[in-house]
């Protein structure tokens, strides 16, 4: 007996159903079918994930997808969810596992965050007449100008990232993701003039000629690390946490490591590709730092390296080990980041906002002296180009999107990813699905969200009398809260709106 | 430079349209004893059918002389080529001078000697324009037509009187009809669809003797009527070309550039031969694309340029009633058969050839399989067993889809 | 000339091309298309002038290719086929389905019409209110694209 009620109800509009199938043939779950006794679509619901790929195709807008309003008999206490969950434990005995972020009404602090906007005094920019910078650059500066003995500067500068956008494409492995949406990624970067990131995956060999737009992740698992690969991108990311997972490792199943992933990863194929929770030779900063400088070494001193954490407690403290690793770059994930699997309690559960640990971190480095020692890239959920320049303000140098990116290329968060069967083409390995993601398509869309993004941002600068993305950064006065206690509005560094 | 084609149908129209691909200037002169404009010969039963009109019917628009400045010579004809001087006498004397010449004679009617025959009043045959108003002109709803011959021109002539008329009776000296084109099962398929429209076939008999309005069939039987048509056959009209010397077999030989035998004259459409590559032999392939083509070919040559007309096939769609029949190539070979009721299907390879196909009824993408014979595609290149269950394009490979379907190169 | 090309890599076998042709040369085309699709195939059977082929997963859609050197034109009994800047079109008028063109086409691109009376074929959505051909326009993955190769 199954306890389980679906959870979507699929709606088929009868008078305007054609019976074209396209909806069965484009649902990798089989929910429509089409009866030949009663000569119509029909539709096993239970299987839907509601990810709403028939309802885009359906060429009539003949189908709809609703929550089914079958109700348990929940209260605020032992709520659907809950209960289904139970049901589902005590028939499998199995960890929940989950996909994308972590979608708990826990606060949203980006939207208790205002931004400022010039008026009578210090008059705002307008970025159609008046130039407006978005270029920034990623790596370490130097507390100090040096001259030579003829009183020229000497570039004392170590290696930087040039972002033309400050906003990057956050790691997502190939094994997770698509090889065509590694491809959408990889040309959109290039095209913006800033970076996707590998994630744990490898770097397929086609894509070696887009490695000067490709950070290149080296994670506990070491997958698809040789010496080419850490020389084809133009940084190295140190993968220590992941923020819908923190704590814990990955696990890409044997299932989903066949051919051209099993090579990039350069394992057997059908081996399960486990990633160890910690990197077994780190323990300590000082081991984090033997990592970073061996990184360093076997790239000459020409790429910036980047440490990548999980935004948790004590997250300020661990970026300031970071900071002093030799490290040019921290990224932190907060705990609404997505994944392409994680267990659900850990997502659900673990870890803090990153508009709070983004504030943490950039005030301690502050306190600490040691700001200039590394640039700071947030992600974990960073939904539209307000997100970006709260963010900035708050501290961050630039900031990472997966979800966000995902959903340009046409993911609708139905969190199913796990299952491996997205039928969008992006969460999966299933050559059929796979190719439902043209490149040219989805690079493309890549490409206008950004550039829509950069364009508000240079509005929301202009509006606040910026036109620098560098005057942004850590511009807290820029930012007012709302609906925010004392501690809250202390931690992020904001006055709180009126004020 | 003067171009002179004689004849006015589709060889004339490919000679017209070949020339002006690459001459806009020179003159163009095309003599026709028929006076009417060009129009499609094969779409005279659709008229006496109603599915055409003679402004429909026409083969290409009445500005087409105009726009490719030609000048025609309608209602005169060609009576002789006088090769020394390189000019074509016509029937009024007057000389038409040419510097290269098209000879699209097209072929008669074949009109066997037959005892009686010129008791009979109303005999036709049908070939023409003028053949079918003829025709059209004495039939009424009691009319008994008898059509001496089951071919397609026979046939066709049924499919487009049938309406009008009391009673139609077909008689041929084979034992089926369409030969020519089908096989035995084929035949039977469509001889039993076209008397279920109420055509009367006696097969494998031939009139005797005629007596006014009657024929007494070598079987003995006797069949009235009250209108002849004879459609047993045609014959090309080779005449002016061997009286001037050139060579002639059953039709005018010419070469692969529809050059004759004769400095500067060609010769295009159902009065040559054609090398037919199904069968490796030279043969009169009286086809209405293949005259276009052969005409094209030489008004292209005449021009300059040199494009081999090289694949002919004997080849062939037609209907009669709705019913749909497509043929080509030999079936000289190893045959897979398909049936399914009105659908019949006959595929002939040989040496990693397809050589023929006949599809009866689904006749759906059919130019699949001529693409096959035409290009001789070796099978072993194809997945032929995918190809045989129906013509797709899934049987080629990928490389020559990306072309085909990518415009990839 | 402008082209249909379709990339058979991307190709879904959604068959939504056939559905936004037969569409497109109904006369309720142009107008909203949910409803207005919904009135017109509704419980029909199509005729589209492009067709999906579909084998072991690979799919792609054929429609007519507007050969520079038609085989179909050459061989049209009735004239009724021509080409005009460099579309190939039909002139159903002219055309007495003889089927002609169905024999000569190499990429059996051309098929009866619904009637069963006459032949049809792509003309590039020049004759109906579409504009530009409603195969590409609705192909969800770029798989038909109309460009000047």
């Amino acid at each position: 007996m199954d306890y389980q009620y679906p959870e979507f109800e699929v709606v088929r509009n009868a008078d305007r159903c054609i019976g074209c199938r396209a909806c069965e043939r484009q649902c990798a779950n089989e929910v429509h079918y089409y009866d030949a006794d009663l000569g119509k679509m029909m539709c096993d619901e239970s299987k839907c994930v509601n990810c709403q790929r028939c309802v885009t195709l359906c060429p009539t807008r003949a189908l709809k997808i609703v929550k089914s309003d079958n109700t348990f008999r929940e209260n605020a206490n032992w709520t659907m969810e809950n209960i289904r969950e139970i049901y589902k434990q005590a028939e499998t005995g199995g960890v929940l596992l989950s996909s994308m972020g972590n979608p708990k009404p826990l606060p949203v602090y980006w939207d208790k965050i205002l931004i400022n906007a010039s008026q009578v005094t210090n008059p705002p920019i307008d970025p159609l007449r008046e130039p407006m910078e978005t270029r920034t650059f990623l790596g370490q500066k130097p507390t100090e100008v040096k001259r030579d003995e003829n009183g020229k500067i000497i570039n004392n500068l170590s290696s930087q990232l040039k972002l033309e956008v400050p906003i990057m494409f956050s790691a997502m492995s190939f094994g997770s993701i698509s090889k065509n949406a590694h491809e959408s990624l990889a040309r959109a970067a290039t095209e913006l003039g800033t970076y996707y990131n590998t994630g744990e995956g490898g770097l397929h060999k086609d894509f070696y000629q887009y490695g000067p737009n490709t950070i290149v992740q080296v994670a506990s698992g070491r997958f698809g690390v040789h010496k080419e690969y850490l020389e084809a991108g133009a940084a190295i990311e140190i993968k220590m946490g992941q923020g819908a997972k923190p704590g814990i490792g990955g696990h890409l199943p044997g299932t989903k490591t066949v051919g051209e992933v099993s090579r990039t990863r350069m394992i057997p194929e059908g081996s399960d590709a486990i990633s160890p929770a910690p990197h077994h030779d780190i323990y300590s900063i000082e081991d984090l730092r033997q990592l970073v400088f061996s990184l360093k070494e076997a790239t000459e001193y020409k790429k910036p390296v980047i440490v990548k954490i999980a935004a948790v407690h004590n997250v300020a403290a661990i970026a300031s080990g970071i900071a002093r690793s030799g490290a040019d770059i921290i990224a932190i994930d907060g705990f609404r980041g997505g994944t392409g699997a994680a267990p659900t309690r850990i997502r659900d559960n673990v870890g803090i906002p990153i508009e709070l640990a983004l504030a943490s971190v950039d005030e301690r480095l502050r306190q600490e002296g040691i700001r200039g020692n590394v640039s700071i890239v947030v992600g974990g959920s960073i939904r539209n180009s307000a997100d970006v320049v709260k963010a900035i303000a708050l501290g961050a140098d630039a900031v990472y999107i997966g979800s966000a990116a995902c959903i340009a290329m046409g993911c609708h968060q139905c969190r199913a990813c796990h299952a491996a069967k997205c039928n969008w083409g992006i969460a999966t390995q299933r050559p059929d699905l796979v190719k439902r993601l043209n490149p040219d398509v989805g690079y493309k869309r890549l490409v206008n969200l950004v550039q829509a993004w950069n364009h508000e941002i240079k509005e929301m600068m202009g509006g606040m009398g910026i036109n620098s993305i560098e005057s942004l950064k850590g511009n807290r006065l820029m930012l007012r809260g709302v609906g925010l206690n004392e501690k809250e509005l202390e931690i992020l560094g904001i006055k709180h709106a009126g004020e | 430079m003067n171009y002179v084609i004689i004849g006015n149908s589709a060889a004339a129209v490919g000679c017209i349209e070949g020339i002006r691909k690459n001459d806009k200037e020179s003159t163009i002169t095309v003599i026709s004893d028929e006076k009417h404009h060009t129009y499609s010969r094969p779409l005279i039963s659709y008229l006496l059918w109603g599915k055409t009109d003679e402004e429909r019917m026409k083969y290409r628009p009445d500005s087409f002389y105009k726009d490719n400045d030609v000048t025609p010579i309608l209602g005169k004809k060609a009576v002789k080529i006088d090769t020394k001087n390189r000019k074509v006498m016509l029937d009024d004397g007057k000389a038409v001078p040419y510097d290269k010449l098209l000879v699209a004679t097209g072929s008669r009617p074949f009109i066997p000697p037959m005892k009686g025959l010129d008791t009979v009043e109303n005999k036709f045959t049908f070939m023409t324009l003028d053949n079918a108003k003829a025709l059209d002109s004495v039939l009424t709803k009691d009319s008994r037509v008898l059509i001496v011959g089951a071919g397609l021109i026979g046939l066709k002539c049924a499919e487009g009187i049938l309406d009008k008329i009391g009673s139609l009776t077909v008689i041929d000296l084979a034992d089926r009809i369409l030969p020519s084109i089908l096989d035995e099962t084929g035949s039977e398929l469509v001889q039993k669809s076209i008397e279920e429209k109420g055509v009367k076939f006696m097969l494998g008999t031939s009139a005797a003797e005629f007596d006014g309005n009657k024929a007494i069939l070598t079987n003995g039987e006797t069949v009235e009527f009250d209108v002849l048509v004879i459609a047993v056959g045609v014959r090309p009209n080779t005449e002016l070309v061997k009286e001037a010397g050139g060579n002639v077999n059953k039709g005018i030989i010419t070469d692969h550039f529809c050059r004759t035998s004769l400095p500067g004259i060609y010769s295009a459409g159902d009065c040559t031969e054609s090398h037919d590559i199904t069968t490796d032999t030279d043969r009169i392939l009286a086809l209405l694309p293949n005259a276009y083509m052969q005409g094209e070919t030489a008004g292209l040559h005449m021009t300059g340029t040199d494009k081999p007309y090289d694949k002919a096939i004997p080849m062939n769609a037609i209907g009669f009633f709705g019913y749909h029949m497509i043929t080509a190539g030999s079936y000289d070979g190893e045959k897979t058969v398909y049936a399914d009721g009105e659908n019949y299907k006959m595929l002939v390879t040989k040496d990693n050839l397809l050589k023929g196909y006949i599809m009866i009824g689904d006749i759906s993408r059919a130019g699949i399989y001529t693409k096959l014979i035409r290009e001789q595609v070796p099978l072993d290149s194809i997945d032929f067993e995918l190809v045989k269950e129906k013509p797709q394009l899934m049987a080629f490979s990928l490389a020559d889809r990306k072309e085909q379907l990518g415009g990839v190169r | 000339m402008k082209r249909i090309f379709v990339n058979e890599e991307w190709c879904l076998g959604c068959h939504l091309c056939e559905y936004n042709c037969a569409f497109a040369n109904t006369v309720s085309a142009g107008k909203s298309k949910a409803n207005e699709m919904a009135k017109a195939l509704k419980g029909k059977k199509i005729f589209p002038k492009i067709q999906v082929e579909e084998n072991d997963g690979i799919y792609f859609a054929v429609s007519c290719r507007h050969c520079t050197d038609p085989l179909c034109v050459k061989g049209c009994i009735a004239g009724a086929l021509s080409v005009k800047d460099g579309v190939i079109e039909i002139d159903q008028d002219k055309c007495v389905g003889c089927y002609t063109c169905v024999l000569s086409c190499p990429y059996g691109a051309i098929m009866p019409a619904e009637d069963g009376h006459v032949a049809q074929k792509c003309e590039l959505c020049t004759k109906n209110s579409c504009g530009s051909p409603a195969c590409v326009a609705g192909c969800p993955n770029n798989a038909i694209v109309f460009e000047e190769r």
